[in-house]
């Protein structure tokens, strides 16, 4: 850092430390969603930050569908042992007794039961009043439209139509009991800026983002790993052993891979920059119909 | 997508290029159907930040449903791009601000696409209050509408350095020069009139692409530069904010027995070890000892860095304090006057106390009057009694509580504040502080009846007897027996009942027998000077005139 002047990433690194400081100032009971991915990574090192000497001030929350890569879980469990995080994880379990699956229930009512109820149900135990999650307005249209500080109704509803002004940095962190908010503190950022951020501040990522062989099969033009024995292969599917890496992190059924070489971080940003298609092109929920993801947040999807 | 011959430098060029790129942060504003959103679907296609898969669904999606009705294969809708509302691609509107990113060889970019539609004013004030810049589109058509008046007024009180007009739709006048000189014309009226600091004037056509990104050679007239590299060169402040050190305080980080932080955003300025810092209110000095970036102490930091400080002394700061040097204090006022953009569909309540969040510190605040509003057709000021949905004026404003300010011209984050409705939790103003009130411009020592004078005529000198009980019942029933009691005495005295604003305190005083007199502003202003008593309304032709009606009608 040169005195005068702050690089576009340390601007970024600022915004982002303020609102997670208003944040925990105004609210009561405040959560961080954590997926794991490379942004939940960046978000839990700005609050670090933010937080420092002090550790964070909030529990972080995983919601556990069960149907995560193995790398995943083995990650979040070594992550939050060596960061001293305090780590919940919630599972809708009586869904998961009826038999939820992507297989089986179609990623749709998968993603709505297992994810969006799942997340109101854990948010309602444990009546927080604030979650903060790694949400980008770059990743897709209907995120690009919500606020910092996002209003959910006693449901966990978003209303797109009718968000709160939100001027300057003053954010509006009034809420009734039971209304809940959520917060991006990394809107502004993009893919790439994360990259760069992980790659300069030299953040632990899932190993899955690095490309490795791994056995995978082909479905529809999407390239899906197969990580456990619970994947049912079509007949005629084999699973072959190819090298790829993941853009970005899910449900293993629900989330395709790509072929790449990119075995290290200057690897994968060289291929960023060259890149040609966004990273939620592999989501597989995100393409349910036109608006899915506008209409999954309307239910109180993240 | 980002130039992928940046690269050939290898990576650490590469980075180092990207360190040395600044943030220009933009908002696109105008009227409905002028093309903003595929003004910035062109953009964002021409400047190659758009990805493959996002141009595969989107040309799906223009097949569908086009703003422009039939939709061809051929032709993009890049309107689709930022509309990303269900609700907006059923109606073909922009009702909510999208964010967009998208970054060239020189610059980065974050795009704020605002709605036109009068009814989402707020939102489009809401992308507007971040933004370095504003691109004004104006149909070239149509010229000039009633809501580009509007943006661009908002514009110029959200202090928004660079306004460029880009006269839309060239294509459709045949490119014709005379339309868009005739257009900039109209413009820079307004923008005189405004006080808009710097205007700048493009012809384009953004479904065509013409003067975009690539100079067009259907405007041969045309000698300026496109709009993209005009965007690459506008000056930005490069993120460190000049001025005096302000630092409000968002919260205190004690870890322990020996840390005591106080973390906040530096609004502008710097501070390093050493400094003589002031605490706001409290007036408390102190040297710091230590500036901390993420935990760790750094030799000096400077706006907009988070921060934490430690202080040499222990003194009692808290969340809404402010930090700053001894020799640059802050302004401290309780009554200031702003500008104000309504934004909500409650129209302004006088009578009611509202929610008052400036930099870090929540008061409780009344709009104790409108000195004037502003006619959205004709910029002129004019009277108002209230406000209703995106209504501008210049109103005075009394918080509970002093804050400490600078004026938003001099600094956008000291100057800036939002009006929260206390019942719906709703943010339903914006407002800009121009100033702190004297005495005599709150309106409370302009009478030209002397204390002395009046306290004769009573034969008394008057005094608050603020009654206190352990109970508020209690309380009025001593207010009422004091109230008797002095009455027998021979004294004037009145229980006011809990007055929630000077309307209310006024009415008492009235009840009590005396003639309380109440300044306000008539809506209709037309009319000239009046008097309002026992519901019935006293004018006439000169002002001793209408005294001498209101003598007799008091007798």
């Amino acid at each position: 850092m040169k005195p005068g002047r702050l690089s576009h990433l340390e601007q970024l690194e600022a915004e982002s430390i303020h609102i997670l400081r208003e944040v925990v100032a105004e609210f009561d009971r405040p959560v961080m969603l954590y997926s794991i991915g490379k942004d939940s990574s960046v978000l839990v090192r700005l609050a670090q930050k933010a937080f420092a000497p002090a550790p964070l001030p909030f529990p972080l929350l995983h919601i556990d569908t069960t149907w995560k890569f193995r790398a995943m879980i083995e990650f979040r469990d070594r992550f939050a042992r060596e960061n001293g995080l305090d780590l919940r994880v919630h599972t809708n379990r009586r869904a998961l007794a009826e038999g939820a699956s992507p297989f089986a229930w179609g990623s749709n009512k998968y993603t709505q039961v297992m994810k969006t109820h799942a997340l109101l149900e854990a948010l309602r135990e444990g009546g927080y009043d604030a979650a903060f999650g790694g949400a980008r307005r770059d990743e897709e249209r209907s995120r690009a439209k919500e606020r910092v500080l996002s209003f959910r109704d006693s449901y966990g509803q978003w209303d797109p139509k009718n968000q709160r002004p939100e001027l300057w940095n003053l954010y509006n962190g009034k809420i009734r009991k039971g209304e809940s908010i959520r917060a991006f503190p990394m809107s502004n950022w993009t893919e790439l800026d994360v990259w760069q951020y992980i790659w300069q501040e030299d953040i632990p990522i899932v190993p899955l983002y690095f490309a490795a062989p791994r056995r995978v099969v082909e479905r529809e033009g999407t390239l899906l790993m197969v990580d456990d024995e619970r994947f049912p292969l079509l007949p005629g599917e084999e699973p072959r052993t190819e090298v790829v890496r993941f853009r970005t992190l899910g449900c293993y059924p629900l989330t395709g891979a790509v072929r790449s070489n990119a075995t290290t971080l200057p690897d994968i940003l060289r291929e960023m920059v060259e890149a040609t298609t966004s990273e939620r092109q592999g989501r597989l929920i995100d393409h349910d119909e036109a608006a899915s993801m506008e209409a999954k947040k309307r239910e109180g999807y993240f | 997508m980002a130039a992928a011959t940046e690269m050939t430098n290898g990576l650490a060029g590469w980075l180092r290029a990207q360190e040395q790129k600044d943030l220009l942060r933009f908002v696109t504003i105008g009227s409905v159907d002028d093309g903003k959103s595929t003004l910035i679907g062109r953009l964002l296609h021409d400047a190659h930040g758009l990805y493959e898969d996002q141009l595969h669904a989107v040309r799906r999606a223009s097949v569908r449903g086009s703003t422009r009705g039939e939709g061809s294969t051929s032709e993009i809708d890049f309107s689709l791009f930022t509309d990303g509302l269900q609700a907006e691609r059923e109606q073909g509107i922009t009702i909510d601000v999208a964010y967009r990113y998208f970054t060239t060889a020189r610059r980065k970019f974050i795009i704020a696409d605002t709605p036109g539609h009068v009814q989402y004013t707020r939102n489009m004030a809401t992308g507007a209050s971040t933004a370095d810049a504003a691109l004004i589109l104006v149909d070239a058509r149509l010229g000039v509408l009633p809501q580009t008046r509007r943006h661009a007024q908002i514009a110029a009180l959200l202090g928004i350095s660079h306004v460029v007009a880009c006269v839309n739709k060239m294509d459709l006048v045949d490119f014709d020069r005379a339309v868009f000189d005739s257009i900039v014309r109209d413009l820079r009226a307004i923008g005189e009139k405004l006080g808009l600091r710097s205007l700048h004037a493009i012809p384009v056509s953004a479904l065509a692409g013409d003067n975009v990104v690539s100079k067009s050679e259907r405007t041969p007239w045309w000698a300026g530069t496109t709009l993209l590299e005009h965007l690459e060169t506008l000056p930005v402040e490069n993120g460190a904010r000049a001025g005096a050190f302000r630092l409000p305080v968002q919260l205190v980080l004690r870890p322990g027995i020996g840390y005591r932080g106080f973390a906040g955003q530096i609004v502008s300025g710097s501070v390093k070890p050493g400094d003589e810092v002031v605490v706001l209110p409290s007036g408390k000095s102190s040297r710091v000892t230590s500036v901390d970036v993420a935990g760790k102490p750094v030799d000096v930091a400077f706006a907009p860095m988070s921060i934490a400080l430690r202080l040499a002394d222990e003194i009692d700061i808290s969340r809404g304090d402010v930090l700053v040097h001894a020799d640059a204090p802050l302004a401290v006022a309780s009554d200031v006057e702003a500008d104000l953009v309504w934004m909500s569909e409650r129209p302004l309540d006088r009578a009611k106390s509202y929610l008052l969040k400036h930099t870090t510190r929540t008061v409780r605040a009344e709009v104790a009057s409108i000195v004037y509003g502003t006619d959205a057709e004709t910029l002129e000021p004019v009277a108002k009694s209230t406000l209703v949905l995106n209504d501008i004026a210049r109103v005075q404003v009394r918080c509970r509580a002093p804050i400490f300010f600078d004026a938003y011209a001099a600094q956008r984050a000291t100057g800036a504040f939002i009006l929260i409705d206390s019942v719906t939790n709703d943010t339903v103003a914006a407002g800009m502080i121009t100033k702190a009130l004297e005495g005599a411009e709150r309106g409370t020592s302009r009478t030209l009846v002397g204390d002395e004078e009046r306290r004769a005529r009573l034969g008394q000198s008057g005094a608050v007897l603020r009654v206190l009980a352990s109970s508020l019942a209690g309380a009025f029933e001593l207010g009422y027996a004091l109230e008797r009691a002095l009455f027998d005495g021979g004294r004037i005295a009145t229980v006011v009942d809990e007055a929630r604003d000077a309307r209310d305190a006024a009415e008492a005083c009235a009840r009590g027998g005396l003639l309380a007199i109440v300044a306000g502003v008539d809506a209709d202003g037309a009319n000239g000077e009046a008097v309002e008593l026992n519901g019935q309304t006293l004018r006439a032709s000169s002002r001793e005139e209408l005294v001498q009606r209101v003598l007799a009608a008091v007798r």
